[in-house]
């Protein structure tokens, strides 16, 4: 069979997958529907954490950029991973303690206002509908790429399974399809991993192919990674280029935003107590672990790969899957020297950086493009990050269902984050604001009708951001952390660890948290964008690090404002005291 | 001060205390070692990696993994201590 359909063959049973499950766990009721009737098991709700938390950009995108950023890359490995200490330590036994819903619920009824309340849900919805865009583009990509059907169409089939399955079955049905993703996905990425960690060091296991010696040589992978850099003129692939200070703030930006997104922690009120709280964070990290210590051996053996099949060859004797990708639009080269070769070299090769192709091609065969070669740089090829990941089998030359079974991982990766997503905004929306705050006296069935009907918009919606994505969807995916780290995470901590953090306290701390984050993105990333380097920053600190600042301003407003306005009312005080007992 | 709000009062300190220590430690294995002293950590180098590269990589995450599952621990027995005390 060839690659195509087995693509269709082994996406079509995880799809199918995923509809017989929902088929099977639909929800009945507004408890089942929000928090799975909290009958979730410790390692169920492990795997549907990992799931839910993983996404395209973790399963398509991460290993090719930190490819790319040698040691730096760290940010994401450390920020995406060390969130889950904050969640299982200082959160998830206390929230699920508290046993309700939503995020905002707690802050709510924590805060005793419906001001908080409604803050929470902005927050919320900002947060995720901007995460839940980058995913449905990641499911059009990976439709688009691999079943060679149009973006808008991939868009409109993943629509159409989320939808199914979130209305459905609500938390319970996304529970138990994000189990079958997670196992769909976690061996989608680990089967190429094993056979190019074989191929290149000869170990079966990529953690510690990583840090092996090369097959048939004395030396070591990444040593011989960094000499091939220097060589070209890179910084070792060991070494970092970004500043100690923005390499803190990012990752620390990247851990208290993971801890304070809402599609997260809500996976912790679905287990039975708090003792299982706590078991299925440890078990949610194992499982995320898997995939993100594979990662950065990925991305070696890919940056490796690299070099050795394309550096100083001739376009004709390149690898096939160069020119396949070249092809798609992902790789280009121009010859700038004439000496035919194909070279790397850091910096950018052309102005713009992405490609424009004519239809003619060059001396070499090679696809001729029209952007200005970059001309403070020796770089001759353009590479899209993302292919790291994608062309991987193909580089390693494995055979066609391994590149069928990463196509579906992908898309396991996407569907599973977004269906989580849209979950926690339809929640805030028919519990938060509708029934807390609106009609207040609806009945449950009227509750589970809006719940249904909430999901039905967001998935629309975010079809739409899919369809259309604002040019930014990307960069703006990576700043839902920083502003989940300044809104929603300070609120919470606060919230379990202070008792004299009042309404006036959390209500201003999340608002400064979120104009500050809000504007310092906005002002360097769309309105500055020539700005937006770092001897512009404050402190050095980057946009992307900058919810770091952000919490801490949140912190400092919310004990200064809630030292000078009245104490919370004594009720507070017993639900702080019963949430700490386990 | 009665009994049982002197338990619960102990159980949060106790609680408090082993969230400081790991959380420390959380502290160390990351911002420490994969970022602070990672320059420092890079000239000793461990099997194939150069260390400060391998904690900021790798080894980061490992200790993540350690640091909940001596939490749950470590919160077990807390939790059994004060149930029976409750039940005394």
């Amino acid at each position: 069979m060839d690659i195509q359909s087995l693509t269709y063959l082994f996406v079509g049973i995880s799809f199918g997958l995923y509809i017989f499950i929902a088929i099977k766990s639909r929800a009945g009721s507004t408890n089942e529907f929000y928090i799975a009737g909290k009958g979730v098991h410790p390692v169920a709700n492990g795997m549907a954490t990992a799931a839910d938390w993983m996404s395209a950009a973790s399963f398509i995108s991460m290993a090719g950029l930190i490819s790319f950023m040698g040691r730096d890359g760290a940010v994401y490995l450390m920020g995406w991973t060390g969130g889950y200490v904050l969640l299982a330590l200082l959160l998830a036994p206390y929230l699920r303690k508290f046993g309700q819903y939503t995020v905002p619920d707690f802050i709510g009824t924590r805060y005793y206002s419906t001001t908080a309340r409604v803050v929470a849900v902005i927050c919320l919805i900002i947060v995720s509908f901007t995460y839940v865009a980058g995913q449905m583009r990641g499911v059009g990509i990976v439709f688009s790429r691999f079943l060679e059907v149009e973006i808008e169409t991939g868009v409109i089939i993943g629509m159409g399974i989320v939808f199914f399955y979130a209305v459905l079955g609500g938390m319970k049905g996304i529970t138990y399809t994000q189990v079958a993703q997670y196992c769909v996905l976690i061996f989608a990425y680990l089967v190429p991993a094993i056979f190019i960690s074989i191929l290149i060091t000869g170990n079966p296991i990529p953690q510690f192919g990583f840090g092996d010696r090369l097959i048939d040589q004395e030396i070591y992978l990444l040593e011989k990674l960094d000499l091939i850099m220097t060589d070209i003129g890179f910084q070792p692939y060991t070494s970092g280029l970004k500043e100690t200070i923005d390499v803190f703030c990012i990752t620390a930006a990247l851990m208290l935003g993971t801890a304070g997104l809402p599609h997260v922690i809500v996976r912790f009120f679905t287990v039975p107590d708090v003792a299982s709280a706590r078991k299925s964070a440890g078990y949610a990290l194992i499982f995320i672990a898997i995939l993100y210590t594979t990662a950065p051996a990925v991305s070696s053996f890919a940056r490796y790969n690299l070099f050795e099949a394309t550096h100083n060859v001739s376009y004709q004797q390149a690898p096939e899957w160069f020119k396949n990708w070249e092809d798609i639009g992902l790789i280009a080269w121009r010859d700038k020297n004439n000496d035919g070769l194909i070279q790397h070299a850091p910096g950018n090769a052309f102005d713009p950086v992405k490609p424009k192709y004519l239809d003619n091609n060059g001396e070499s065969g090679e696809r001729v493009i029209v952007n200005d070669s970059q001309a403070s740089s020796k770089n001759e090829v353009y590479i899209d990050r993302d292919i790291m990941v994608l062309a991987n089998p193909e580089i390693a030359g494995l055979p066609p269902w391994v590149i069928a079974l990463v196509a579906a991982g992908a898309l396991a990766a996407a569907l599973s984050t977004a269906a989580g997503l849209l979950l926690v905004i339809s929640a805030s929306v028919s519990h938060d604001l509708i029934k807390k705050t609106l009609a207040t006296n609806i009945s449950e069935k009227k509750e589970l009708f809006y719940a249904r009907f909430s999901v039905f918009i967001a998935v629309i919606i975010a079809g739409l951001f899919g369809i259309y994505p604002p040019g930014f969807v990307a960069q703006v995916v990576a700043f839902a952390f920083g502003l989940a780290a300044a809104t929603l995470f300070p609120a919470l901590l606060l919230g379990i660890f202070t008792k004299s953090i009042n309404k006036e306290g959390a209500v201003s701390g999340m608002l400064t948290g979120l104009i500050f984050t809000l504007g310092y993105i906005v002002y360097f990333k769309f309105l500055n964008p020539e700005m937006n380097t770092s001897s512009n920053w404050l402190m050095g600190i980057s946009p992307e690090g900058i919810g770091t600042i952000g919490m801490l301003i949140n912190v400092f407003v919310s004990i200064m404002v809630s030292k000078f306005t009245s104490k919370p009312p004594s009720e507070i005080d017993d639900l702080i005291d019963s949430i700490r007992q386990p | 001060m009665n009994d049982s709000s002197k338990n619960v009062d102990r159980y949060w300190k106790k609680n408090i205390q082993i969230v400081s220590i790991l959380m420390f430690l959380w502290f160390l294995a990351s911002f420490g070692f994969g970022i602070i002293f990672v320059n420092d950590l890079d000239e000793i180098s461990f099997f194939g990696f150069k260390l400060g590269f391998w904690f900021a990589q790798q080894g980061s995450i490992i200790i993540f993994v350690a640091i909940i599952f001596i939490y749950i621990k470590l919160m077990k027995n807390l939790d059994q201590e004060f149930n029976k005390d409750l039940d005394d």
